[in-house]
């Protein structure tokens, strides 16, 4: 067990409605949801003294501060890499709390990713960022690859070939996504169930990826309250602890283009896998459920065997009959996932984790003791282990 | 909208003086030898900083690909072609495909330059002859 384990919780939760056009700028959002978790766990704005969000964020830290009116910052730190930050961000905290560097550190991401500058469409900015990132894109986005979707249909193609995985196999994902959405009226696609036929019907986005294999655009924030096991037992929610919290980055690594090394798949999230194992002491056999980051459903079966509950290219049989459905065996993403409920980078995962430990899921899942959550796919990225 | 730039600076500026001139260079430790690919400072295998390049042969195989429909994408008319293409000296390099409408893993392809202007010629690759289908 590492230092860390157990020795911080999540104890607040909040969010903003999930929509297609928020009508608010993106700092409201992810300041309304920072005060909806606060209030979920009997804090205020005087209680905060850390901030962690996403290098992405639009919304700087000292302006979420200012419009709560936290008197001061103690601790305040951003993770880079898109939606592989989620998990990252409680880390941070997580790390900051366990230390004393801060009290109470609360997580927030919050956008207008549909309303105002979509994530689906091709990302001039991502091309033109003046940095190495910016340069890495030089080899794929001259040459026309430089959507999400794209991006994920060419290791999609492979993992396809190499394991004979199917459309079929990753519409199982967004089956279950949809079939747990539809019971969650939080989700955007609260009482619209999907068949695999509806999947397969969908029309085709990048060859191999239907428009069903990917997830939607979101406005909407979702923030994070943590704090010490020890303040955990003054508050009022039954705490979610952080068992493990690991952030990895793979040989030869690149954002959404790691297309270079020997495996195109997502060798990161073995390593974050392999950390999560070691800090925790525990093992795929003691997760109950999962909340495995769906922006693309190829990536769920890679996260699978990535993070060893079963061998590499056996995904496609692990999915099968209803598995990850919240009444099979492992069921994966009871909140909708990304495809069902919302595209909060991630954030609105680790909220169903939390619900999931208290035992408040629209959809729960019984006797969950240790839960896995992870973080965006395709970029260095995170995961956390999650207990009650 | 036009077709999306690169962004470039030393360590990758030979590439794109290569295209132009019509050879696609692939960058070289000079001190053992090493090919690499996406270029860098640095060499992965011996740790020196000496860098040069090797004009590729121009052919290779396609290791992976996709069909791009939908969103559009900026100086291209859809659906377009784009594969990720291992060259016969060892590295891989992602690529437009021109003059195919489907592809499959396995298939011989050869380089071909797509100039766009005085500052940018892109890479193309086509289905060759010689081997494959
Ligand atoms: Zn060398």
């Amino acid at each position: 067990m590492s230092a860390l384990s157990g020795k911080a919780a999540i104890v607040g939760i909040g969010a903003t409605e999930f929509s297609k056009e928020s009508g608010r700028s993106e700092l409201q959002l992810s300041v309304q949801a920072v005060r909806a978790a606060l209030a979920d766990c009997g804090l205020t704005a005087a209680d905060v003294d850390g901030l962690t969000t996403f290098t992405m964020d639009t919304s700087s830290e000292i302006a979420v501060a200012r419009e709560l009116g936290v008197p001061s910052l103690r601790f305040f730190s951003r993770i880079n890499y898109g939606g592989g930050a989620a998990c990252g961000t409680v880390q941070q905290a997580a790390m900051a709390v366990a230390t004393g560097v801060a009290d109470v550190v609360v997580c927030y991401r919050g956008f207008n990713e549909r309303s105002e500058s979509r994530f689906g469409q091709f990302s001039l900015s991502a091309a033109t960022q003046v940095n190495t990132n910016g340069l890495d894109n030089a080899w794929s986005y001259p040459m026309g690859l430089g959507t999400p979707a794209a991006t994920v249909a060419m290791q999609a193609r492979r993992y396809m070939h190499e394991y004979g995985a199917t459309s079929e196999d990753f519409g199982a994902v967004a089956v279950a996504d949809r079939r747990h959405a539809a019971t969650n009226p939080n989700a955007f696609f609260y009482g619209k169930p999907i068949t695999l036929e509806d999947h397969q019907a969908s029309r085709m986005i990048v060859d191999p990826l239907h428009l069903l294999d990917c997830c939607q655009e979101s406005d909407g924030a979702v923030a994070i309250v943590v704090v010490s096991a020890e303040r955990a037992k003054d508050l009022p929610q039954k705490p979610a602890y952080i068992t493990a919290a690991a952030q990895g980055s793979g040989r030869d690594q690149y954002v959404m283009t790691s297309y270079y090394r020997d495996d195109i798949g997502i060798p990161e999230m073995g390593v974050v896998g392999t950390e999560l194992w070691r800090q925790s002491g525990l093992g795929p056999d003691d997760m109950r459920m999962g909340i495995l980051y769906d922006h693309f459903t190829p990536y769920v079966l890679m996260q699978l065997e990535e993070l060893g509950f079963c061998k590499p290219g056996e995904a496609k049989d692990f999915v099968k009959d209803g598995a990850i459905e919240v009444d099979g065996r492992f069921p994966l993403n009871t909140h909708g996932g990304q495809l069902g409920e919302a595209y909060i980078h991630g954030m609105n995962g680790i909220a169903e984790g939390v619900r999931q430990i208290r035992g408040t899921s629209v959809n729960p899942v019984a006797d969950v003791q240790h839960l896995v959550v992870t973080a965006g796919t395709g970029v260095p990225t995170s995961g956390l282990i999650l207990s009650a | 909208m036009s077709v999306v730039r690169p962004m470039m600076n030393r360590d990758s500026q030979f590439f794109w003086d290569g295209t132009a001139a019509g050879e696609l260079r692939i960058p070289k430790c000079n001190a053992c030898g090493t090919l690499r690919f996406p270029p860098g400072p640095a060499c992965q295998a011996c740790d020196a900083y000496d860098r040069g390049y090797q004009v590729a042969a121009g052919t290779g195989t396609v290791y992976s690909y996709v069909v791009h429909r939908h969103p559009p994408v900026p100086g291209k008319e859809l659906p377009i072609v784009i594969a990720l293409v291992d060259l016969d000296e060892g590295v891989r390099m992602v690529g437009e495909v021109v003059g195919v409408d489907d592809l499959e893993i396995g298939d011989r392809l050869r380089v071909d330059y797509n100039r766009i202007d005085d500052d940018l010629t892109l890479p193309v690759w086509r289905l060759s002859n010689e081997e494959g289908r």
